[in-house]
């Protein structure tokens, strides 16, 4: 019979996994969250494709963008609970990881860039390295600057005014915190904010999936699914 | 591994699943003790709805008060959303001023009254402007003068175990689909007793407009457009909890 210490010193000697259970789970759950955010949001957004700001909207009045996508009525009532529904799975995940990040330390230990980084030709540095040349082994191992400071702004900058432009449209919401809406200039301009983010939302992951695409697509997404980069094969 | 690591793990699992299991049921009894589970609480899409409408109603509770505005801030232009009934019964009471018209208020209370519009004026009036949001977009502010549904559920009784108030609009061929039969629409208590809940007959200081509901629609501060019923006809209390009217989308519209 094997001893418990014999055991546990065999776990010690594994490698480090590349992503922890705590990322790799509420990775992949967010990715089903955020598309069927995005599909359900398309449904209510192209009833009335048309922006606002200040508290009120309409045909009658003048609008901030028109966006280029015909009127279809219909999607939005029966998309929304859909909507919601992603919603409470995308709120439920996200505060799952970052009481978990906080917990593991993953945001310290691995999002976090060294004070010595953050000066303005290190992000230079990097982002024309990225330019000029593909990642190399070692950035498999660990985050760029560039990475750490852009998941730290999506997680603790975008998402959060996501859900809160979001929040000051619910009348229920408001009632209690009226402030949701006032601060941002009233209930149309909540749901121009909220139309923003998200394209910003959007940019983030379209760059995002280009750059697992450049870093090798099936080695990344195999480590974002057991854990670890898999080894001796072509990194591409 | 080893046995002991196992059988450690397999118990803790198992003690886990208990736990959550107990938990999810003593949360499921205690939303429903509470008036937390929307009528529309079945199926994957019941879960998001019934997560909304309870945290909501812990959040709410309290009659916590809509946003109101300024008369400056009211609209120039109000948008009209979907005009008003063209059949012969309703353009006769329009024609006369809706002498004629009645609204009944009765089900699960102990003296079902039926009003005429002239009655439900000499109760006790007030106005608030409000935001008017649809879920398609588009919103206005406007002022609208009415009396409290509350003022009336006391007046006819309702039962203190009552938990839904049903509204009941005129048929409106105008309306596409079949839906004119089904355009009735539920609400729950905390909403029916809300003291920004108002049964309105008046609209930026005029008679409410036939097109925005004429002679009396439901006006909720907390609610978005569609659960604002108009032309009404019937209002019926009851302690039902399949009373709501079964369509795609959301029940709750406080969101």
């Amino acid at each position: 019979m094997i001893s418990e210490a014999s055991v546990e010193a065999a776990v010690g000697t594994r490698l480090a996994p590349r992503h922890v259970a705590l990322v790799r789970i509420t990775h992949w759950i967010n990715v089903l969250g955020v598309l069927g955010l995005l599909i359900s949001g398309i449904g209510i957004l192209v009833s009335h494709p048309r922006l606002y700001w200040g508290e009120t909207g309409s045909l009658e009045t003048s609008s901030l963008i028109d966006l280029p996508i015909p009127f279809i009525n219909g999607p939005s009532v029966w998309m929304r609970p859909y909507h919601f529904l992603f919603a409470w799975i995308l709120v439920l995940t996200g505060l799952t990881y970052v009481a978990g990040g906080f917990i593991t330390r993953h945001f310290r230990n691995d999002l976090l860039p060294a004070k010595a980084d953050l000066r303005w030709n290190r992000i230079v540095d990097v982002v024309s390295e990225h330019l000029w040349k593909r990642p190399d082994a070692d950035a498999a191992s660990t985050y760029n600057l560039v990475q750490r400071l852009t998941y730290l702004a999506v997680v603790f900058g975008l998402f959060p005014a996501i859900l809160w432009t979001g929040l000051a449209m619910s009348f229920g919401v408001t009632s209690v915190f009226p402030i949701l809406a006032t601060a941002l200039g009233g209930h149309q301009s909540a749901r121009t904010l909220h139309f923003v983010c998200v394209v910003l939302l959007l940019l983030f992951v379209i760059v995002h999936i280009l750059m697992v695409y450049l870093a090798g697509f099936w080695r990344s997404v195999l480590a974002m699914i057991t854990g670890y980069v898999p080894q001796g094969g072509k990194t591409r | 591994m080893s046995k002991i690591l196992a059988r450690r793990s397999f118990v803790a699992a198992g003690l886990a699943a208990a736990a959550g299991a107990s938990g999810l049921g003593a949360a499921v009894y205690l939303a429903d003790r509470y008036g937390l589970i929307p009528p529309d609480h079945a199926g994957i899409l019941g879960v998001g709805e019934t997560l909304t409408y309870a945290a909501q109603r812990l959040l709410t509770s309290g009659h916590s008060l809509a946003r109101e505005f300024k008369r400056s801030d009211v609209s120039k232009i109000p948008t009209v959303n979907g005009p008003h009934p063209t059949d012969e019964k309703y353009l006769a009471l329009l024609a006369d001023g809706f002498k004629n018209w009645r609204l009944s208020v009765e089900g699960f209370v102990l003296r079902p009254i039926s009003f005429s519009l002239e009655e439900l004026k000499r109760l006790p009036a007030e106005s608030h402007i409000t935001l008017h949001a649809c879920e398609q977009g588009w919103s206005y502010i406007a002022e609208w003068t009415g009396v409290r549904l509350a003022t009336v559920l006391d007046l006819v009784g309702a039962h203190p175990e009552s938990r839904y108030v049903v509204f009941e609009p005129f048929p409106n061929p105008n309306q596409a689909r079949t839906v004119a039969r089904t355009l009735w629409d539920s609400i729950d208590m905390a909403d029916a007793l809300h003291p920004q809940t108002l049964l309105a007959y008046g609209m930026n200081g005029e008679a409410l407009p036939a097109d925005f509901g004429a002679p009396v629609r439901l006006r909720l501060g907390r609610q978005m457009g569609w659960k604002n019923t108009k032309y009404l006809s019937r209002i019926v209390v009851t302690d039902r909890r399949d009373f709501y009217r079964k369509k795609s989308g959301t029940w709750y519209g406080g969101i």
